[in-house]
């Protein structure tokens, strides 16, 4: 537990010698060596990184997770951009489900207008498909989630009079009318089974797409680690700020949130439009690590991994869902290594069991095994074993 | 501890904070109250007193804005304050606690007193996403606020804990303290001391008398503890069945013989005469147990 004692002396470093009786705000945080819960300001604490080891630890990971593209294959590369974009997915499924409560199966839906809307912004102009040729990075990664923004807009003032089973049903059945539209609008799509090009992404003229000094895999994956960063910390301070605060608030006890002044219908609005925000983001990045995206991929299935995802990682957590996102996206891969540790397992299709089947079976026995041994998901792991090492050598 | 903005000093003396008049509610054919009007004036610490389910967290509901009521009229400073939504309530200065504890159980204790506060921190969601600059500052400054009120009600010990893991009384501290934080203007109680041993109860009759004295907060307390009652309020308000049965100071409420039957049962005409007025305990006692006698 923390305990804030502004006057507490610490003896230990020169710059705890500075003179009492400054403002607050004036007088410089400072840290106790050893005693990393000990702030010495409401700002230390407020801190999304507010211990020493926590910044280190985040650092560390940052560092390598930049330099993993240097000693990794492109093949593995690619499944790992692929769990940076599905994590900014996750985060945004995460404010909505975690952190505000409302249960939605619609999050594909959310991450189809943005893939289509971006696809359409950096799209040929003379091409087959609707397109117009910006193909800026920034630009078609917002329009994408602006689009998705717009369309979580339309959709929330229906999810504020529901809830629970009733806005799962509702939003399941916005994935199905948005498969629909995503099939048959062909000008934007390609149709299903063909599929539309992804966006070019090209940042200061030069297109990440052909293989320069780096591959083609190493430029999009440092991209996509860029924007997880980017969301992540957008996310974290939206989840520590006022706005978290009354999400938590209409989560934990509607009745109670509104009497302390908290509008049911204006968070619920917001709650659905920043996670379409991240959806719409995460959908226009996945065309660009998928290569070619068919509307047909837009379905419950993916509503479905996005759960699972936050499930997994850790329900209202930010960090339980880029670990969630990263354990769905090495599924595939995982479940390919399986025969070599068990024979029976064969990656033959047309033989039992193989692979595919496997992998479709862990899906399900993560998520049973995870809501019932650790709900708290591989953020609730992390915990433990952080506060096993905590409380060193004692257990409690 | 900061002054309210809202405070009653500068209201008009003696012009009544809450006008309550005429308020009917009823769900379906149940008759919750009826015909209840009473007033709470500056400074006041007005209390409702009644048998379990005789409507007085049902009022609660009303003047927060959880129930419409059917019929009647509520005013605010002299403006009407019935038909708006709860958050529209709770922003024209009326916050609450609840008989049973409802707190956001996952936050920590600052973030629930930070809630309180929700209505005062003017950054939007853009701000949030950024952090820095506007939210930040505002952040930092309401923080502060709401340390004045961590350590108005010692709670420092369990500041970043987060609130279902507390015990029941700290919990009860807590909820008192989000309401203190919304730094309102009428105060409702919803049985602060319910289910509390006797030196949390001492605890919490100190912390009301400090708001009353420090913050000047008008205060309805909904209580069964009669002795905390009677000790604390200035007036009080006794409802039996939804229908108010008297109002008066705590010394002509006891003496009252309808009072008497509503705790004690029996019908009025068969309630022996009313004590005289300077009654002791002991006659108003006698009194009940005769009322006790010939009910059915």
């Amino acid at each position: 537990m923390s305990t804030i004692s502004p006057q507490r002396k610490s003896g230990q470093r020169k710059s705890a010698q500075k003179p009492e009786g400054t403002a607050p705000e004036a007088r410089r945080s400072r840290r106790v060596w050893g005693r990393p819960d000990l702030y010495t300001s409401y700002r230390q604490d407020m801190a999304m990184l507010n211990t020493r080891p926590k910044q280190l630890g985040v650092l560390a990971i940052v560092v390598l997770a930049a330099l993993l593209p240097l000693t990794t294959s492109d093949d593995l590369l690619k499944i790992l951009g692929t769990g940076l974009v599905l994590a900014i997915g996750a985060i945004g499924l995460n404010l909505l489900v975690g952190y505000a409560g409302q249960v939605s199966l619609g999050h594909a839906f959310f991450v189809g207008v943005g893939a289509y809307a971006a696809s359409a912004i950096a799209g040929d102009p003379e091409g087959r498909y609707i397109g117009f040729g910006i193909d800026v990075v920034p630009v078609w990664i917002l329009g994408g989630g602006i689009a998705a923004a717009l369309a979580g807009a339309l959709v929330a003032p229906i999810a504020t009079r529901l809830r629970g089973l009733y806005l799962a049903i509702v939003t399941l059945g916005l994935v199905v009318i948005g498969g629909y539209i995503f099939t048959e609008w062909r000008d934007l799509s390609g149709g299903a089974q063909v599929g539309r090009e992804a966006p070019q992404p090209v940042i200061l003229g030069s297109d990440l797409t052909r293989d320069g000094a780096f591959t083609q895999e190493q430029k999009l994956y440092w991209l996509f680690l860029v924007v997880l960063i980017i969301s992540a910390v957008l996310a974290r301070n939206v989840a520590r700020s006022r706005i978290g605060r009354a999400l938590a608030a209409v989560r934990d006890r509607d009745v109670a949130a509104g009497v302390m002044g908290v509008e049911l219908g204006k968070y619920k609005l917001i709650a659905f439009v920043l996670s379409s925000f991240f959806a719409g983001v995460c959908g226009s990045l996945l065309f660009v690590a998928n290569g070619v995206f068919g509307p047909e991929r837009f379905t419950l299935l993916l509503s479905v991994q996005f759960i699972a995802m936050v499930l997994i990682g850790g329900v209202a957590t930010i960090s339980g869902s880029i670990m969630g996102a990263m354990l769905i996206a090495l599924l595939p891969r995982i479940s390919a290594e399986l025969p070599s540790f068990l024979p029976f397992i064969t990656s033959a299709a047309n033989e039992h069991p193989n692979i595919f089947e496997v992998e479709i079976a862990l899906y399900g026995a993560l998520i049973v095994m995870f809501l019932l041994f650790e709900p708290r998901g591989l953020f609730g792991i992390w915990v433990r074993i952080r506060t096993y090492w905590k409380s060193f050598p004692f257990s409690y | 501890m900061s002054t309210p903005t809202t405070g009653g000093a500068h209201a008009a003396p003696r012009e009544p904070v809450l006008t309550v008049e005429d308020v009917q509610l009823k769900f379906g054919q149940v008759t919750a109250i009826d015909g209840v009007s009473f007033e709470v004036l500056p400074d006041e610490l007005f209390a409702v007193i009644g048998p379990n389910g005789a409507g007085k967290t049902s009022i609660f509901n009303v003047i927060s804005g959880v129930y419409r009521p059917q019929q009647g009229r509520l005013t605010l400073d002299g403006k009407r304050l019935d038909g708006a939504r709860p958050a529209a309530i709770a922003r024209r200065g009326v916050a609450r606690t609840f008989q049973n504890i409802e707190l956001f159980a996952n936050l920590t204790v600052i973030d629930n007193l930070m809630l309180g506060r929700h209505q005062h921190i003017g950054y939007g969601t853009l701000s949030a996403l950024v952090w820095l600059g506007r939210a930040r500052k505002a952040e930092l400054q309401h923080r502060r606020a709401v340390e004045e009120i961590v350590d108005f009600l010692g709670l420092a010990a369990w500041r970043a804990m987060p609130v279902g893991l507390l015990p029941y009384g700290v919990q009860k501290r807590v909820e008192l303290g989000r309401a203190l934080a919304m730094e309102p203007r009428l105060l409702l109680l919803d049985e602060p001391v319910a289910g509390m041993n006797l030196e949390e109860t001492e605890d919490m009759a100190r912390f009301i008398s400090d708001i009353r004295g420090e913050l000047g907060v008008s205060m309805i307390m909904v209580e069964h503890d009669m002795g905390l009652v009677m000790d604390l309020a200035d007036r009080v308000m006794v409802l039996d069945f939804g229908v108010p049965v008297t109002t008066g100071t705590p010394a002509e409420v006891q003496r009252d013989p309808r009072v008497v039957a509503a705790y004690l049962g029996g019908d009025l005409d068969t309630v022996p005469d009313a004590p005289a007025a300077d009654a002791t305990p002991a006659e108003i006692h006698s009194a009940a147990v005769e009322a006790e006698e010939v009910r059915p």
